[in-house]
């Protein structure tokens, strides 16, 4: 909201110094979001009277100028043609700095003396005018400005100061300069006077229909309504000062009706809305709720569909509309008046309307038809259903200065009340307010705070205030909440800035989860193995989601913001694999990307606690460095599961009729598998490398022009990272056996249809205690192994505790091992 | 004139061809010979001109619907064919994970990088340990409930308009949704001390929200926060403050300040925002924050009356401030990022610098 500093010196006496000004208001809560400063710079331009005009010789651009400043006449060089003699021009002598910080200083231009400048609109930060010199017109008596006269006194202007003031939500009270100056007020310790026009006559105040000018039907969206008629209205321009003041507060003037319903909006905070009363059939106004499919032409000449029910939680579609006698809707209540009973040149006779609209109705008729102004912008957080009787004899009264002879209000009035709310009077505990604030105010010194902000305080017992909260703070809630609402009142008097800082202290220690500090080494050891955590988009289109091969169904997105980015994303791929190709098409290529997050699908059971949507937090690494494959995803699920200490783990490898997931390559990724500390086998993941055509699509290949293999780890961090979900190494030390060990070479020929790993671990097995540890160092493919087999060559490292192993020992493992592994993969020593 | 064509045997001899074709190629030189340009097809087409009205619509019908047969079982028997084919090439570099060598993988001598909103968040929980919190987290998709009813934001309140919302599209429209802030982790975590017979709440909450907003240098619809909660008894608004202050100077440096200004939010109540000094002129003023000296950083409070009646804490005995604040936004002033898309654009040259 714009807040002209001049304006707000209409209630009570601010100061001169702007940023002490900008200052507290931002520590009320009113927060400054810029000052405007108008007529700054304009203090030493005066008006001068063009007495003399002259050509220079040798130019024909420029003309020297005798000016009359009001003392003597002054020379100046000026390069426009649109003034006479005779004319009233603002001058700028030498020596005065113009808006935007321009000195004026004596030049000399082809031999001439120029002792200052005539200035144009855009020049004195008046306007936009720069076409030529501002030429000041003759006032309403025909007079013009002597020269001399300061030039803003001549316009009628002062210097002033525009504050733009951001109103929290719960705050309409201070939508309106009276609320701003009242805060400011109280807290600088000035008497707020706020304007007290005269009271209207009211002969008879008729509460229902009976003299036939208003029908309320439907209370509980408008429970208050006054009316009052005007006649004898001649409709025209508002007084000066009057339409520059709702210029600066950003309001165009249009006629002395409408102006004086918007100033009384902008100083009171109550909108009120005339009608043309010979243009609504009947001469009188009925309030009732729209019913569905109806239909207004707003003053904004769209024409809308009313009491329909909207897309939000609990909106029904309930508009409040103001009718004619004929029934027609005249007004959207609360929002906008109609077109067809708006005031224009020919109007005599007004019927005002000053109401207290439903806060929440209000709120969603604006929302459901996009329609903020003004005034829905006040009702929907709810004006002062006691603030109408003022509003309305100030409009009175302002309109009174302009709108002619005949001009009067009728005395009958008609005011239909409903349930409005009521003044809230709670009791306020100042050790409750201390014990909120941490502070050590005394009962008076909350009082004191309260009283300047138009609450009614009371001392009802030592410690116990009875506080009357104004209809116009409605956000201070009654009995039992309201007590924290006025604590923040206590403090926002004080200061926010004055109230101490303590430091609590607690017993409990602060501490990481174990599965936030596993999930901490994840990355590290990611970051380790040369790869760049990315962060990619949550959201992904319907094609993206095919890609990512997850057989659950996505989530839908109600209101996506982009259409074809419609669901949540299910799988990390569709994110990692486009930020792969980001990178390429920025020639960025051979990277390793990791990323941590969340996928999300349709809860196939149902999910829990009113949502349908099952979450998985999920790792993803990404290996497109040089010569990376599946075997690179591979060694770097090895660390991981040696970081994490992951005790017991295998891969299920794809093989024909059966597979790797997509978008995974069928045969060169498996599922990873782990032993659950109920000894269960689990899934964790995959591991592998990406579909041919996954990568193809990215159109990464290597130098020589061939697609690139993509290694892919993509791991369950809700199994993997959940303490007490997987069997894990164990904590206790193993003894290191101080005598020397042994290797055993030993190369099978076995099946291609059994795993490598089978093997190992048949080994790991007949090994016993004494075997250390088992690593395949050679597999051979080719014409001396039979078609169909291949042979491994594994070195198995031998070692007891207790005593260097005997020959007799190690051919003994030896040969149990052989047998082991003939027996159980019918496989034969090579 | 040539002998009539039988086009049910030519249909049976190409379908069969067609079946026992071993390779797309052989599946595009059946198709070539049979309704190819020179096929026998493609001449009796030509000779219909030939015949008399009646012949030449019954002719010309079975010479299409012969076309058309054909060519679906073409189609059928190429994809086939490519499937298989494709499934053998897979197949022919199968591996066996299991055949690992200590040679197979290339060990990388050169490291990644955190992404920076992740080393932000670090040091922003590793603070937070420092002073005495715990690091909670919650569901991103939440319900209304957790997201807006127990914080004191009613159903169809203008309050909501704070936060433009993702709905998802399952349940009953606009109660299942993307979380717009982190306070539903507040309610959680507030309903587990409850349901635990009440003990003192001393944690922060990190995480990832939602929030309709177009993507711009300062906003991204998906985003993070952290929000802090302490319950406990005899805990005030001075301490908040006090927590404030000491996390400001000891995540910032110590010569940036914090200061508190009153602002509304529903679920707090007195509320305030938060500002610190200016990370960029140490509070001298610049452009950045308009002469003033002082960034916003986020938004605080006691918690409201009615959320503790939400969850059923005893407001009475119990106090307890909230504050949150956006976690790229700290990266973003910290390390003077122009431009919040950078974030999430992964250009492995921006991503490398962290």
């Amino acid at each position: 909201m714009r807040v002209p500093l001049s304006w707000l010196r209409e209630y009570a006496p601010f100061g001169d110094d702007v940023d002490a000004l900008a200052q507290t208001l931002d520590d009320l809560g009113l927060v400054v979001e810029g000052a405007e400063r108008i007529g700054e710079g304009l203090g030493d331009v005066v008006v001068a009277e063009v007495v003399e005009i002259g050509p220079i010789e040798g130019a024909d651009r420029i003309r020297r100028v005798v000016v009359d400043d009001g003392t003597r006449p002054v020379e100046v060089v000026c390069g426009a043609w649109n003034f006479a003699v005779g004319d009233r021009v603002p001058l700028a002598p030498v020596g005065s700095v113009l808006p935007g910080g321009f000195a004026i200083g004596r030049r000399k231009l082809r031999g001439v003396v120029s002792d200052g400048m005539l200035c144009s609109s855009r020049e004195l930060a008046l306007g936009d005018d720069h076409q030529g010199i501002l030429v000041l017109a003759p006032d309403d008596d025909g007079e013009r400005p002597a020269p001399g006269t300061p030039l803003l006194a001549a316009l009628g202007l002062e210097a002033d100061v525009v504050f733009d003031v951001a109103v929290e939500a719960n705050r309409p009270d201070a939508l309106c300069m009276t609320g701003v100056a009242r805060d400011l007020a109280a807290r600088l310790g000035l008497q707020l006077a706020l304007p007290e026009p005269p009271p209207l006559a009211a002969a008879a105040v008729a509460t229902g229909d009976a003299d036939g000018l208003v029908a309320v039907e439907s209370p509980d969206l408008c429970p208050r309504f006054a009316a009052r008629v005007l006649t004898g209205v001649a409709v025209g321009p508002s007084p000066r000062w009057l339409a520059r003041r709702l210029e600066l507060a950003g309001m165009r003037p249009i006629n002395n009706v409408v102006d004086a319903s918007n100033y009384v909006m902008l100083e009171l905070g109550q909108p009120t809305h005339p009608y043309d009363r010979d243009r609504l059939a009947g001469g009188r106004l009925e309030v009732r709720r729209a019913r569905p499919g109806e239909r207004i032409v707003t003053l904004d000449g769209v024409e809308r569909v009313l009491g329909q029910p909207g897309p939000g939680l609990g909106d029904t579609g309930e508009d409040c509309v103001i009718c004619d006698g004929s029934g027609a809707p005249v007004a959207l209540g609360g929002v906008m008046g109609g077109a067809s009973s708006e005031i224009g040149p020919e109007t005599r006779t007004v019927l005002l309307e000053a109401a207290y609209f439903a806060p929440l109705a209000v709120a969603r008729t604006a929302k459901r038809l996009g329609l903020r102004t003004e005034a829905s912008v006040r009702f929907e957080r709810g004006c002062d259903p006691e603030g109408i009787d003022r509003a309305v004899a100030r409009l009175c009264e302002l309109l009174a200065l302009t709108a002619g002879p005949d001009f009067s209000v009728e005395p009958g009035a008609t005011d239909v009340r409903g349930d409005v709310p009521r003044p809230a009077r709670l009791r306020v505990r100042t050790g409750r307010v201390n014990a909120l604030l941490g502070t050590g105010f005394s009962d008076e010194d909350v009082a004191g705070a309260l009283a300047p902000l138009g609450m009614d305080v009371e001392a009802v017992e030592d410690g116990v205030l009875e506080v009357t909260v104004p209809t116009f703070r409605p956000d201070i809630r009654p009995a039992p909440h309201g007590e924290a609402d006025v604590a923040e009142e206590v403090a926002r008097a004080s200061g926010y800035s004055l109230l101490p800082r303590t430091r609590p202290a607690w017993p409990q220690p602060g501490r990481l989860t174990a599965r936030q500090r596993d999930r901490r080494r994840l990355r590290e050891v990611a970051c380790g193995l040369g790869a760049f955590e990315a962060w990619t988009s949550a959201f992904a289109t319907p094609e993206e989601h095919a890609l990512g091969g997850v057989t659950l169904d996505a989530v839908e997105v109600a209101n996506p913001l982009a259409a074809d980015e419609r669901l949540l994303r299910a799988s990390l791929v569709p994110g990692l694999v486009g930020a792969l190709r980001y990178n390429e098409e920025r020639r960025s290529s051979g990277l390793r990307l990791f990323e941590v997050g969340s996928v999300f699908a349709v809860a196939p059971d149902g999910g829990s606690g009113g949502v349908p949507v099952r979450t998985t937090e999920r790792f993803a690494l990404a290996l497109a460095g040089p010569g990376d494959d599946a075997w690179s995803a591979l060694a770097a699920w090895r660390v991981v599961a040696d970081v994490l200490r992951v005790a017991d783990w295998s891969v299920r490898h794809g093989v024909p009729g059966r597979p790797a997931p997509s978008p995974l390559h069928p045969f060169r990724s498996g599922v990873l598998t782990c032993r659950a500390a109920g000894r269960d086998l689990v899934e964790v993941g995959v591991v592998g490398e990406l579909h041919p055509q996954v990568t193809a699509s990215l159109g990464l290949s290597d130098a020589s022009g061939r697609s690139i293999r993509v290694g892919w780890l993509d791991l369950d961090l809700d199994v993997l990272l959940e303490p007490g979900s997987l069997s894990r190494r164990p904590e206790q030390a193993v003894p290191v056996s101080r005598f020397p060990s042994s290797d055993v070479d030993l190369a099978f020929v076995v099946d291609e249809t059994v795993p490598a790993a089978a093997v190992a671990s048949t080994l790991l097995d007949a090994g016993g205690a004494e075997l250390e540890s088992v690593t395949l160092f050679d597999v051979y493919r080719g014409p001396s192994v039979p078609e169909g087999t291949r042979s491994l060559a594994y070195r198995v490292r031998l070692c007891a505790l207790d005593h260097t192993l005997t020959d007799a020992e190690l051919a003994e493992l030896r040969a149990s091992m052989i047998a082991a592994v003939e027996s159980g993969h019918g496989a034969s020593l090579r | 004139m040539t002998a009539p064509l039988d086009v049910d045997a030519l249909v049976a001899e190409a379908s069969a061809a067609l079946a026992s074709a071993g390779t797309t190629d052989e599946v595009r030189q059946v198709t070539t010979a049979a309704l190819g340009k020179r096929s026998p097809l493609v001449a009796a087409h030509r000779s219909l001109g030939g015949l008399d009205p009646d012949e030449r619509r019954a002719l010309g019908r079975r010479l299409d619907d012969a076309r058309r047969t054909l060519e679906a079982i073409a189609d059928d028997r190429r994809r086939a064919l490519e499937a298989a084919e494709l499934e053998a090439a897979l197949l022919a570099e199968r591996l066996d994970l299991g055949e690992e060598l200590p040679d197979r993988a290339r060990s990388p001598l050169s490291r990644g990088a955190l992404h920076l909103v992740t080393t932000t968040r670090d040091a922003l929980e590793d603070t937070f340990v420092g002073m005495g919190f715990e690091v909670v987290e919650g569901p991103e998709v939440e319900t209304d409930w957790y997201n807006f009813g127990a914080l004191n934001i009613p159903p169809a309140h203008p309050a909501r308009g704070m936060w433009d919302t993702f709905y998802l599209a399952v349940g009953e429209p606009e109660t299942v949704l993307l979380r717009a802030h982190t306070s539903p982790v507040q309610v959680r975590l507030m309903e587990a001390a409850v349901a635990a017979g009440m003990s003192p709440i001393h944690a922060v909450m990190p995480g990832r929200c939602y929030r309709r907003d177009t993507p711009d240098a300062r906003h991204l619809p998906v985003f993070h926060q952290v929000e802090g909660l302490v319950v406990d008894e005899g805990i005030t608004f001075a301490d908040l403050a006090g927590t404030i202050e000491t996390f400001t100077t000891a995540y910032f440096g110590p010569e940036i300040h914090s200061r508190l200004r009153p602002a509304f939010f529903p679920f707090t109540e007195p509320s305030a925002e938060f500002e610190i000094t200016c990370t960029l002129c140490r509070g001298t003023g610049c452009r950045t924050c308009s002469g003033t000296g002082w960034i916003e950083l986020g938004g605080c409070g006691m918690v409201d009356p009615a959320v503790f009646d939400a969850v059923g804490i005893d407001g009475e005995r119990w106090t307890g401030f909230a504050f949150g604040f956006g976690i790229d936004r700290c990266a973003q002033m910290r390390h003077q990022i122009a431009d919040m898309r950078s974030l999430v654009e992964n250009d492995v040259r921006f991503l490398r610098q962290f």
